[in-house]
């Protein structure tokens, strides 16, 4: 009896806890399909407003998956051969380097931001381009991809597959494309995961470090819901879910199976 | 990527220490260019104004300055106690019993995880706005309109959206991993369900209280994204350094205060590392 009360109790504080965080993201999604959401759902469904988002946005949004991919390229081409270098070398400088570039995730984005402005601001051209909000989103999330991958060459006997394939007479690159880079597969994929979801909803850096010809989604999103009546901030909002929520998915299903295994 | 060199007519093959220097290379460049030489720049700036180095004492010394300081703390603080009590009876509920529907309800605490600062304000609008939910039932059943989403309160339920998923998920794990012979030991020699919790249970889950304590603290102090949405007059460091920025375009000052705030939650998150021995990393 009183364990069945325990339970009971437990379970009503979950759910309100997961009402929480559910219900404001439902009435976001509403919002965004409704005709009128002062009068409410009964106003009519439309999709009028997410139309409008589109012809308003679509080049923040376009911009920010240009934005993401190029991250991604970025801390493909840096951070795994990185990752490798840190795991061969090991010791403490290679944790000290490890330690220097995970700071960008310890310290806040503004003070990365003011920093690159107070640095680089003076190059204009560099400036006004969308490579300026590149850099701010390598060096936050480089440290996801270099760490992702370190954690597979922990797991998978590195050492031995890489003097293996030495002892046949392969050159270092041949063995690092050909050996090193595959058995790497499950971390860089995670990693890679990681770093397009963060690169697509970064705000606290690409606020500062935006102009209005270089206006990524979150910044846009910003913009509406300063700016726009509710329904079209929500149906922005819409869109922005729609684009992140599948990227989770993946991530969580991968964390399962890595867990599983 | 050229991995021969002709020396003297012969092919020499790279040396395996020169390759993994070589890969280091870029990781090198970009993280000095990008990273070290920006964040000197800024200490240096931050000693330029007209106090000079004396500006770095700005935010303590400042009223003004220090009052937003403590306001930030007290909220990281209230945010961070908040958060593990919720997350410690929900993710405990949750790795501690299976029933229909768990699936569906880690999901729901969980999906919030990507989202960014701004549209967890925005979602915070429109719980408590002036067209919020929360307001709308107010004023069915009372007849008054409450709208609290523009003041600290409403930063406050922000972070809690904000750091509520990631903390469960650190719990779970936690509780997942304790060994259940021990609390069952403590309750064959006696001891009450309470006492079980409070010196089994929770002593255990320490470590993991500390990483996700100091996550969440790191985060909410430094978070941007909410405050800049929900915005106008809640004085929190990062609008303060914001403004400074942007409206007074007082450089000195912005950057002596970034340089405070990177140290706080730098500095929380390295001791919390030290003390849990685990890997703690903020996000977001």
């Amino acid at each position: 009896m009183r364990d069945r009360l325990i339970f009971t109790g437990q379970l009503l504080f979950t759910l309100t806890v997961a009402a929480f965080l559910v219900v404001p993201a439902i009435l976001s999604i509403s919002a965004g399909v409704t005709v009128n959401y002062f009068r409410g759902i009964s106003s009519g469904v439309t999709l009028q407003w997410v139309f409008q988002v589109w012809d308003l946005y679509a080049g923040t949004i376009l911009l920010s998956f240009v934005i993401a991919f190029a991250t991604l390229a970025v801390t493909l081409l840096v951070g795994v051969p990185a990752a490798y270098a840190l795991h061969t070398h090991g010791g403490r400088w290679s944790r000290i380097v490890e330690e220097v570039i995970t700071l960008p995730i310890a310290i806040p984005g503004l003070a990365i931001a003011l920093a690159l402005i107070l640095t680089y601001g003076g190059f204009g051209e560099f400036r006004r381009s969308w490579l300026f909000i590149l850099t701010g989103h390598v060096i936050f999330t480089m440290p996801f991809m270099v760490r992702s991958v370190m954690a597979v060459f922990s797991t998978v006997d590195i050492k031995t597959l890489d003097e293996g394939a030495a002892s046949l007479g392969a050159s270092p690159v041949r063995r690092f494309l050909g050996v090193i880079v595959p058995n790497a597969v499950p971390g860089i994929l995670a990693g890679a995961l990681m770093v397009v979801t963060l690169s697509l909803g970064e705000f606290n850096l690409t606020w500062m470090l935006h102009t209005p010809s270089t206006k990524t989604l979150p910044i846009g999103l910003a913009d509406s819901y300063a700016s726009m009546r509710l329904e079209v901030a929500s149906a922005y909002t819409l869109i922005f879910f729609v684009m992140i929520i599948p990227l989770l998915v993946a991530m969580q299903m991968f964390a399962d199976r890595e867990q599983g295994r | 990527m050229q991995y021969g060199v002709l020396t003297k007519g012969t092919v020499v093959f790279m040396s395996h220490k020169s390759f993994v220097w070589l890969c280091l290379l870029p990781l090198a460049v970009v993280t000095t260019a990008f990273f070290l030489l920006p964040m000197a720049r800024l200490v240096v700036v931050g000693a330029e104004g007209p106090q000079g180095l004396a500006g770095y004492l700005a935010i303590l010394t400042e009223p003004r300055y220090r009052a937003t300081l403590i306001n930030t703390i007290v909220l990281a603080a209230a945010t961070t106690v908040v958060t593990l009590i919720i997350a410690t009876v929900a993710g405990m509920f949750l790795q501690r019993h299976r029933f229909p529907g768990r699936a569906v309800l880690i999901a729901m605490l969980t999906f919030p995880l990507a989202f960014p600062g701004v549209v967890v304000g925005f979602l915070i609008i429109l719980l408590a706005g002036r067209q919020g939910l929360i307001g709308d039932l107010s004023n069915r059943l009372f007849g008054e309109k409450i709208v609290f989403a523009y003041s600290i309160y409403g930063l406050f339920l922000g972070y809690l959206y904000f750091s509520i998923p990631r903390v469960i998920l650190t719990i779970m794990a936690a509780v997942q991993k304790l060994d259940v012979g021990l609390e069952e030991a403590a309750r064959s020699l006696g001891a009450s369900p309470w006492a079980v919790q409070r010196d089994v249970v929770l002593p255990a889950l320490g470590p993991a209280f500390v990483a996700s304590g100091a996550i969440a603290f790191a985060t909410a102090m430094g978070a941007f994204g909410t405050a800049f949405t929900l915005a106008t007059n809640i004085d929190v460091l990062p609008m303060l350094i914001y403004t400074e920025f942007t409206l007074a375009a007082n450089f000195a000052t912005s950057a002596a205060l970034s340089v405070g705030l990177g140290f706080i939650a730098w500095a929380i998150l390295a001791l919390a590392r030290s003390f849990s021995g685990g890997t703690v990393a903020a996000a977001g």
